[in-house]
Order: C-alpha cells, then sequence, then structure tokens
C-alpha cells in the first residue's frame, strides 16, 4: 500500500505566533515545525508500512524554508518526498490550497493519503474533504485508529462522546488526531540516511496548475485585519502557608461562586 | 430579505447561537437533514430561536455513510434557493458539509467563526487565542463554520414554515460506511462545553485514583470536570474531557486549573473563562500569568481544605 502523507510547515505552536504585515504568517521570526498532528500522520504511514508494505511519501505545499521539515519528516523513516513550490502559491486561500495539493496527489502513485486532522497553525480541519472533492477519494477525519483489511480499510473516528467504526476501501484519504500515536524521534541513522534520500521540487508547471488558480488575486477568502490580543492582567497570587484552601474559598464567595 | 441558511446538525447550545448570530443577517432557514423521526428536537429549536423556514430533509440511511450524503442535500438546496451567506457548526460534522458545499458551489470558506457582521465580516480568534483577525469571503458568499460559547444565545420564537425536501442517496456518496457507533454514559455532571463551572486537573494530580479529588470540587461548585492533555495522556482521566487545542474549548464562567502547568495549547481552550483559579505548587507555573486568583501549594492540600470551606457555607 503506497501512502502519501501530507505534511505542512508551521510556526511552532509552543511559541508566540503572528500575522506580518502583510497579513500572512510570520514564518521567519518564528521557529518552524512539522505541523504537530502532521507528525502523527507520519507515525501512523510507518506503522501501516511497517505491516503492510510499499511506500510512504511526503507532500508539502510551502516556501523554501520547508526543506527543513521535510527532511526531518524523511529522517523519521519516510522514503522520498515531494516538496511544491512556487511564489506564486503565496497567500493562497484553503480552496487554492487544496488544488495545488490535489493537481501533485494526481501525479504521484497512492492508495491512502494521511494529513493531521487540523494544521496547528490556521486549523481549519478541512483539507480531506476538499481533497476527496477534487480527486475522487474517499475522505474519513479525526480518526483515532487505522487498520488495513483485506477489503480496505477500517477506521475509528473519534466524536465528543465516543467513536465511530468506518469502513472504505482505497483511495481514500484519511486524518489523524494525536490520539492515535506517539510519534517516533528521528534516529542519528534516520537523521543521516534522510540527507541521501530522494526529495523533488516541483513547481506550478510540474503539476499543470494555472497561476490564476492560486495566490493572493485568486484567494476565495482575505484576512482584513489582525490585532495581538492583550494578555490577561495577572490577578492575585497567594501562598499556601496552611490557609490556601481557605482563602481560595474566601476569593470565590466574594464572587458569588460559593 | 436575504435568505440564511443556517445548517443545524443536532440541537444544543451551538445550534442556538448559529440561529442568533444568523437573524440580524437575513431571514433565517434552518437546513436539518437526519433519518426520518430524529428530528424533532432542532425542528422545535428553529422555531424557539427565530426561524423562518425549515427545510426538512428525512433521508433513511443517511447516517449509515459517513458525512457525503448530507453535504449533497445542502448543496442542493444551496443551488435552488441561493442563499446569500451559509452557517454551519464548528463540529466535524459541520466542517465535512461546509468544505463539500465550498468546492461544489466555488465559495470562499472561513471557518471557527466568532462573530459575522452583515457584510459578511468574519471575526476569527487565531494562534490559539492570541490574535484576533476579521476576514471576508471574496469570492462568492460566505460559507462560515461558527465556533461554539461564542456568544449568548438569545430566543425569539416563530412559527417557521416547514419545507420537506426530497432527497436520495447517490452511489457516489456511499464511499465512507458507518458501521458502528459508540457512546460513552454520559454521567451527572453538566457537559463541558455548556457548564458554568469547569474544575480541570492535570499532570499534578498524580493518578486516576487521585482525580476523585477534581471530581469533588467540581461536584462541590456545581461543575463540569475538565483535564490536561498529559492528565489524558497518562489515563488519569478520559480523553473526551480533555481541554485545550485539540481537545474541547471551554470559556465557562469560573475555571478552576489544579496541577496544569498553563502550556499554551491547554490555555487555547480555556484563556476566554470569565475568572480562572490555578494552584499549583510551583510559583513559576505559566497558568498564574493568566488567574485572577492563584495559589502556590500542593493541591492535595489545597483543594481539600477548599472542600471543607465550601460545606462549612451551605
Ligand atoms: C491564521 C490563518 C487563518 C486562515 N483562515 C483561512 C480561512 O478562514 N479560509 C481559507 O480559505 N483560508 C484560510 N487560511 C489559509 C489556509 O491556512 C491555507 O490555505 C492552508 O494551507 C489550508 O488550511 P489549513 O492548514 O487550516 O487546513 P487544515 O484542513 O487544518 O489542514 C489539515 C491537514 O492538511 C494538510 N495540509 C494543509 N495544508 C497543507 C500544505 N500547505 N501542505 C501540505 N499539507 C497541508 C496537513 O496534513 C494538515 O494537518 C488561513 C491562514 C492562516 C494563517
Ligand atoms: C499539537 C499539540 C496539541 C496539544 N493539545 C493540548 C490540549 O488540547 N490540551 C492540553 O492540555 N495540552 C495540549 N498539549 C500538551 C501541552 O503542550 C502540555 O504538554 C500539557 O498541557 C501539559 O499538561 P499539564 O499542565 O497537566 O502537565 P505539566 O506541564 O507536566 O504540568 C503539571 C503541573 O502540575 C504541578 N504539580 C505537580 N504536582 C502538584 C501538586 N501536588 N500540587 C499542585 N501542583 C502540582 C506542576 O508544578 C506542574 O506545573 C498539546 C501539545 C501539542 C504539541
Amino acid at each position: 500500500m503506497n501512502i502519501v502523507v501530507l505534511v505542512k510547515q508551521v510556526p511552532d505552536s509552543g511559541l508566540e505566533r503572528q500575522l506580518t504585515e502583510d497579513l500572512t504568517v510570520d514564518r521567519d521570526g518564528s521557529n518552524n515545525v512539522i505541523g504537530e498532528l502532521d507528525e502523527h500522520a507520519i507515525e501512523a504511514a510507518l506503522q501501516l508500512q511497517a505491516d503492510h508494505g510499499g511506500e510512504v511519501t511526503i507532500l508539502t505545499v510551502g516556501p523554501d524554508s520547508a526543506t527543513e521539515t521535510i527532511r526531518k519528516s524523511l529522517a523519521m523513516g519516510a522514503d522520498k518526498a515531494v516538496h511544491v513550490e512556487d511564489e506564486r502559491i503565496a497567500g493562497s486561500c484553503a480552496m487554492s490550497t487544496s488544488k495545488v495539493l490535489a493537481a501533485a496527489l494526481k501525479k504521484l502513485e497512492w492508495d491512502l493519503v494521511i494529513s493531521g486532522a487540523e494544521s496547528t497553525d490556521s486549523g481549519m480541519g478541512v483539507m480531506p474533504y476538499l481533497l476527496a472533492a477534487h480527486t475522487g477519494a474517499a475522505a474519513a477525519t479525526g480518526a483515532r485508529k487505522i487498520d488495513k483489511t483485506d477489503e480496505g480499510l477500517t477506521i475509528e473516528h473519534q466524536t465528543d462522546n465516543g467513536y465511530q467504526v468506518l469502513k472504505t476501501s482505497t483511495p481514500a484519504i484519511v486524518s489523524v488526531w494525536d490520539t492515535i500515536n506517539t510519534p517516533r524521534y528521528p534516529s542519528l541513522k534516520g537523521i543521516m540516511a534522510a540527507k541521501r534520500k530522494p526529495l523533488e521540487s516541483w513547481d506550478l508547471d510540474d503539476i499543470e496548475v494555472d497561476a490564476s488558480e492560486v495566490g493572493t488575486d485568486a484567494a476565495t477568502t482575505a484576512v482584513v485585519s489582525a490585532t495581538k490580543r492583550p494578555p490577561r492582567e495577572a490577578g492575585k497570587v497567594v501562598t499556601d502557608e496552611g490557609e490556601g484552601g481557605k482563602d481560595l474559598a474566601d476569593f470565590l464567595a466574594s464572587e458569588k461562586f460559593i | 430579505m436575504a435568505e440564511v441558511f443556517v445548517y443545524v446538525d443536532s440541537a444544543g447550545k451551538l445550534a442556538a447561537e448559529m440561529l442568533t448570530m444568523a437573524r440580524p443577517l437575513g431571514e433565517v432557514s434552518a437546513v436539518i437533514v437526519s433519518e426520518p423521526g430524529d428530528s424533532a428536537e432542532a425542528v422545535a429549536q428553529a422555531a424557539e430561536y427565530g426561524a423562518s423556514k425549515v427545510y426538512l430533509a428525512e433521508v433513511a440511511g443517511v447516517g449509515d455513510y459517513f458525512m457525503v450524503p448530507k453535504a449533497d442535500v445542502v448543496t442542493e438546496l444551496f443551488k435552488e434557493h441561493a442563499p446569500s451567506a451559509v452557517l454551519l457548526p464548528s463540529t466535524s460534522e459541520g466542517k465535512a458539509v461546509a468544505a463539500y458545499l465550498a468546492v461544489s458551489t466555488g465559495n470562499g470558506l472561513l471557518t471557527d467563526v466568532s462573530a459575522l457582521d452583515a457584510e459578511g465580516q468574519a471575526t476569527q480568534e487565531i494562534f490559539a487565542g492570541a490574535s484576533v483577525s476579521t476576514s471576508k469571503v471574496t469570492k462568492g458568499v460566505p460559507i462560515v463554520t461558527v465556533k461554539a460559547n461564542s456568544l449568548a444565545a438569545e430566543p425569539s420564537s416563530s412559527t417557521p414554515e416547514q419545507v420537506a425536501v426530497e432527497a436520495s442517496i447517490s452511489e457516489s456518496a456511499k464511499k465512507v460506511a458507518v458501521v458502528e457507533k459508540v457512546e460513552e454514559p454520559k454521567g451527572d455532571r453538566p457537559d463541558l462545553t455548556e457548564a458554568g463551572v469547569v474544575v480541570s486537573g492535570g499532570r499534578g494530580v498524580g493518578s486516576a485514583e487521585q482525580f476523585k479529588l477534581i471530581e469533588d470540587v467540581a461536584d462541590a461548585l456545581g461543575g463540569a470536570v475538565g483535564a490536561s492533555r498529559a492528565a489524558t495522556d497518562a489515563g488519569y482521566y478520559p480523553h473526551k474531557f480533555q481541554v485545550g487545542q485539540t481537545g474541547t474549548t471551554v470559556s465557562p464562567q469560573l475555571y478552576v486549573a489544579a496541577g496544569i502547568s498553563g502550556a499554551i495549547q491547554h490555555r487555547a481552550g480555556m484563556q476566554t473563562s470569565r475568572t480562572i483559579v490555578a494552584v499549583n505548587k510551583d510559583a513559576d507555573a505559566p497558568i498564574f500569568s493568566l488567574a485572577d486568583y492563584g495559589v502556590v501549594g500542593d493541591l492535595f492540600k489545597v483543594l481539600p481544605q477548599l472542600l471543607e470551606n465550601v460545606e462549612a457555607r451551605k
């Protein structure tokens, strides 16, 4: 079973993040990482590969700097990577991004595409459906488990109060939550091997997407303004010297919670 | 007046909020797609919150296939009635329907919106609530998914015209079959997203057994129990109670964080709570920077004493 994993480079969600003056993500100032849920997608692909064989390919649409996160994905154990990189893509909306990803997927051989349930920067949580609409593949989202069976795939879709068991055939596009696994750390050997793994760079012409379909001008949505929220003001902090619970009760009573 | 669609996946607080948000934008049409006989609550809620119309598609077998049959019904209705905006819940179903609808009708999509004005300008909280942005759809009509707890729902009763929608499930909508639905029992406490008080425990609680203390505090304050991801990952408490970026977003009147450090991904799910209280033995824990009241101390000393004092006041 050949698997393509969608990996988005995002600013580290553990650090401060912001938009730049042109209202796009500040990707220079921040520490860029693999989308945190995408790491779980890579792990899920590698586990399926270990049991069922086939190739794992990383697919990223993003600026030059994304090469770094692609190398890390390869270091985790993926076989090869495709980096779609073209200045004309900058400023694309989700719809345009999905057209680019779909066009790249068309040139790759795959039975299964695995993505994060949502990216950790814009977090729309819609990419699998957008891609399903373009490619005609089946889509299942929010998986906490993916099993390959003789008939196809069995997936546990996590819900607010439990889960649903889904069955589908391939080709399929499945997104995963962090509950599915614990991603491995790249080993030193993996890091060394990654340097020699094939990494192709494609532009819009390679995937036959017209420039008029992507970028700021084609965007179906636009950010009008963005402001940083003022930090919450810290309140009173007391140290427990035997009366901490009572002090807290007094505070809650003064606020009419008890 | 323009017609605005509100897609209701299930009756409840978020549906009431969406219907309230849509009223200033035009004549509200609730769109409900369900198995036959499963729609009564949603229809009643549409009337309670001022819908002018209810499009009701009762389709046998619609729940046996994942998402697409519902998206197809909404897409057909959209093509027929050309609404000026579509509001959907920011749930996995709402986002699925929104995404298919956006692609098949060529309209722009905005997700996790907390406010929407008559010009279609939407407010989104980005980067885990660190910034607030306004965005708009620049191609076609806005297709918008609404984040829970963004506004106070206000009833406005109406007698909506009910339109029965005929629909069937196409072969191409049957690619993903739902073969089993497992729902875990709900218990007596209020729902995490709807509770006025949420008491959450983190890794500092130390074990599943010791989470009983968090439950006791929640019960004493009439609240729901939440947990950090470190606590759910360690198996102290079920995953569905996780608060944060990849869990539930809560915005209660009172949020109590016990044994939680306050990582940015946790804060993303609770920092809009009205009053925040923290108990942590580390005076430098980041959670204190957003707490209205913090106690530096051992939660196993502070919380039992809190309980005694709450009981004494009752
Ligand atoms: C703060 C912010 C808000 C935004 N809001 C909107 C909006 O409301 N509407 C809109 O149309 N656009 C919006 N955008 C643009 C949008 O983020 C990009 O087009 C993006 O690539 C797709 O959205 P997502 O990452 O949120 O998708 P999601 O559906 O959350 O992504 C899910 C998964 O898809 C895969 N994936 C997503 N993008 C890529 C990629 N470039 N390369 C490889 N894999 C990928 C990853 O596996 C990811 O985990 C916004 C951007 C920002 C920074
Ligand atoms: C993509 C991604 C998504 C994430 N999503 C979420 C999410 O949705 N929700 C979430 O919560 N996290 C999330 N996280 C994880 C997050 O980064 C933190 O790891 C997590 O919130 C830590 O949980 P914690 O505060 O319970 O544990 P810790 O950070 O280990 O903190 C435990 C705290 O307990 C205190 N403590 C210990 N013993 C006691 C005691 N006896 N009395 C008082 N205090 C005590 C310690 O001083 C410490 O501050 C996510 C991470 C990533 C990468």
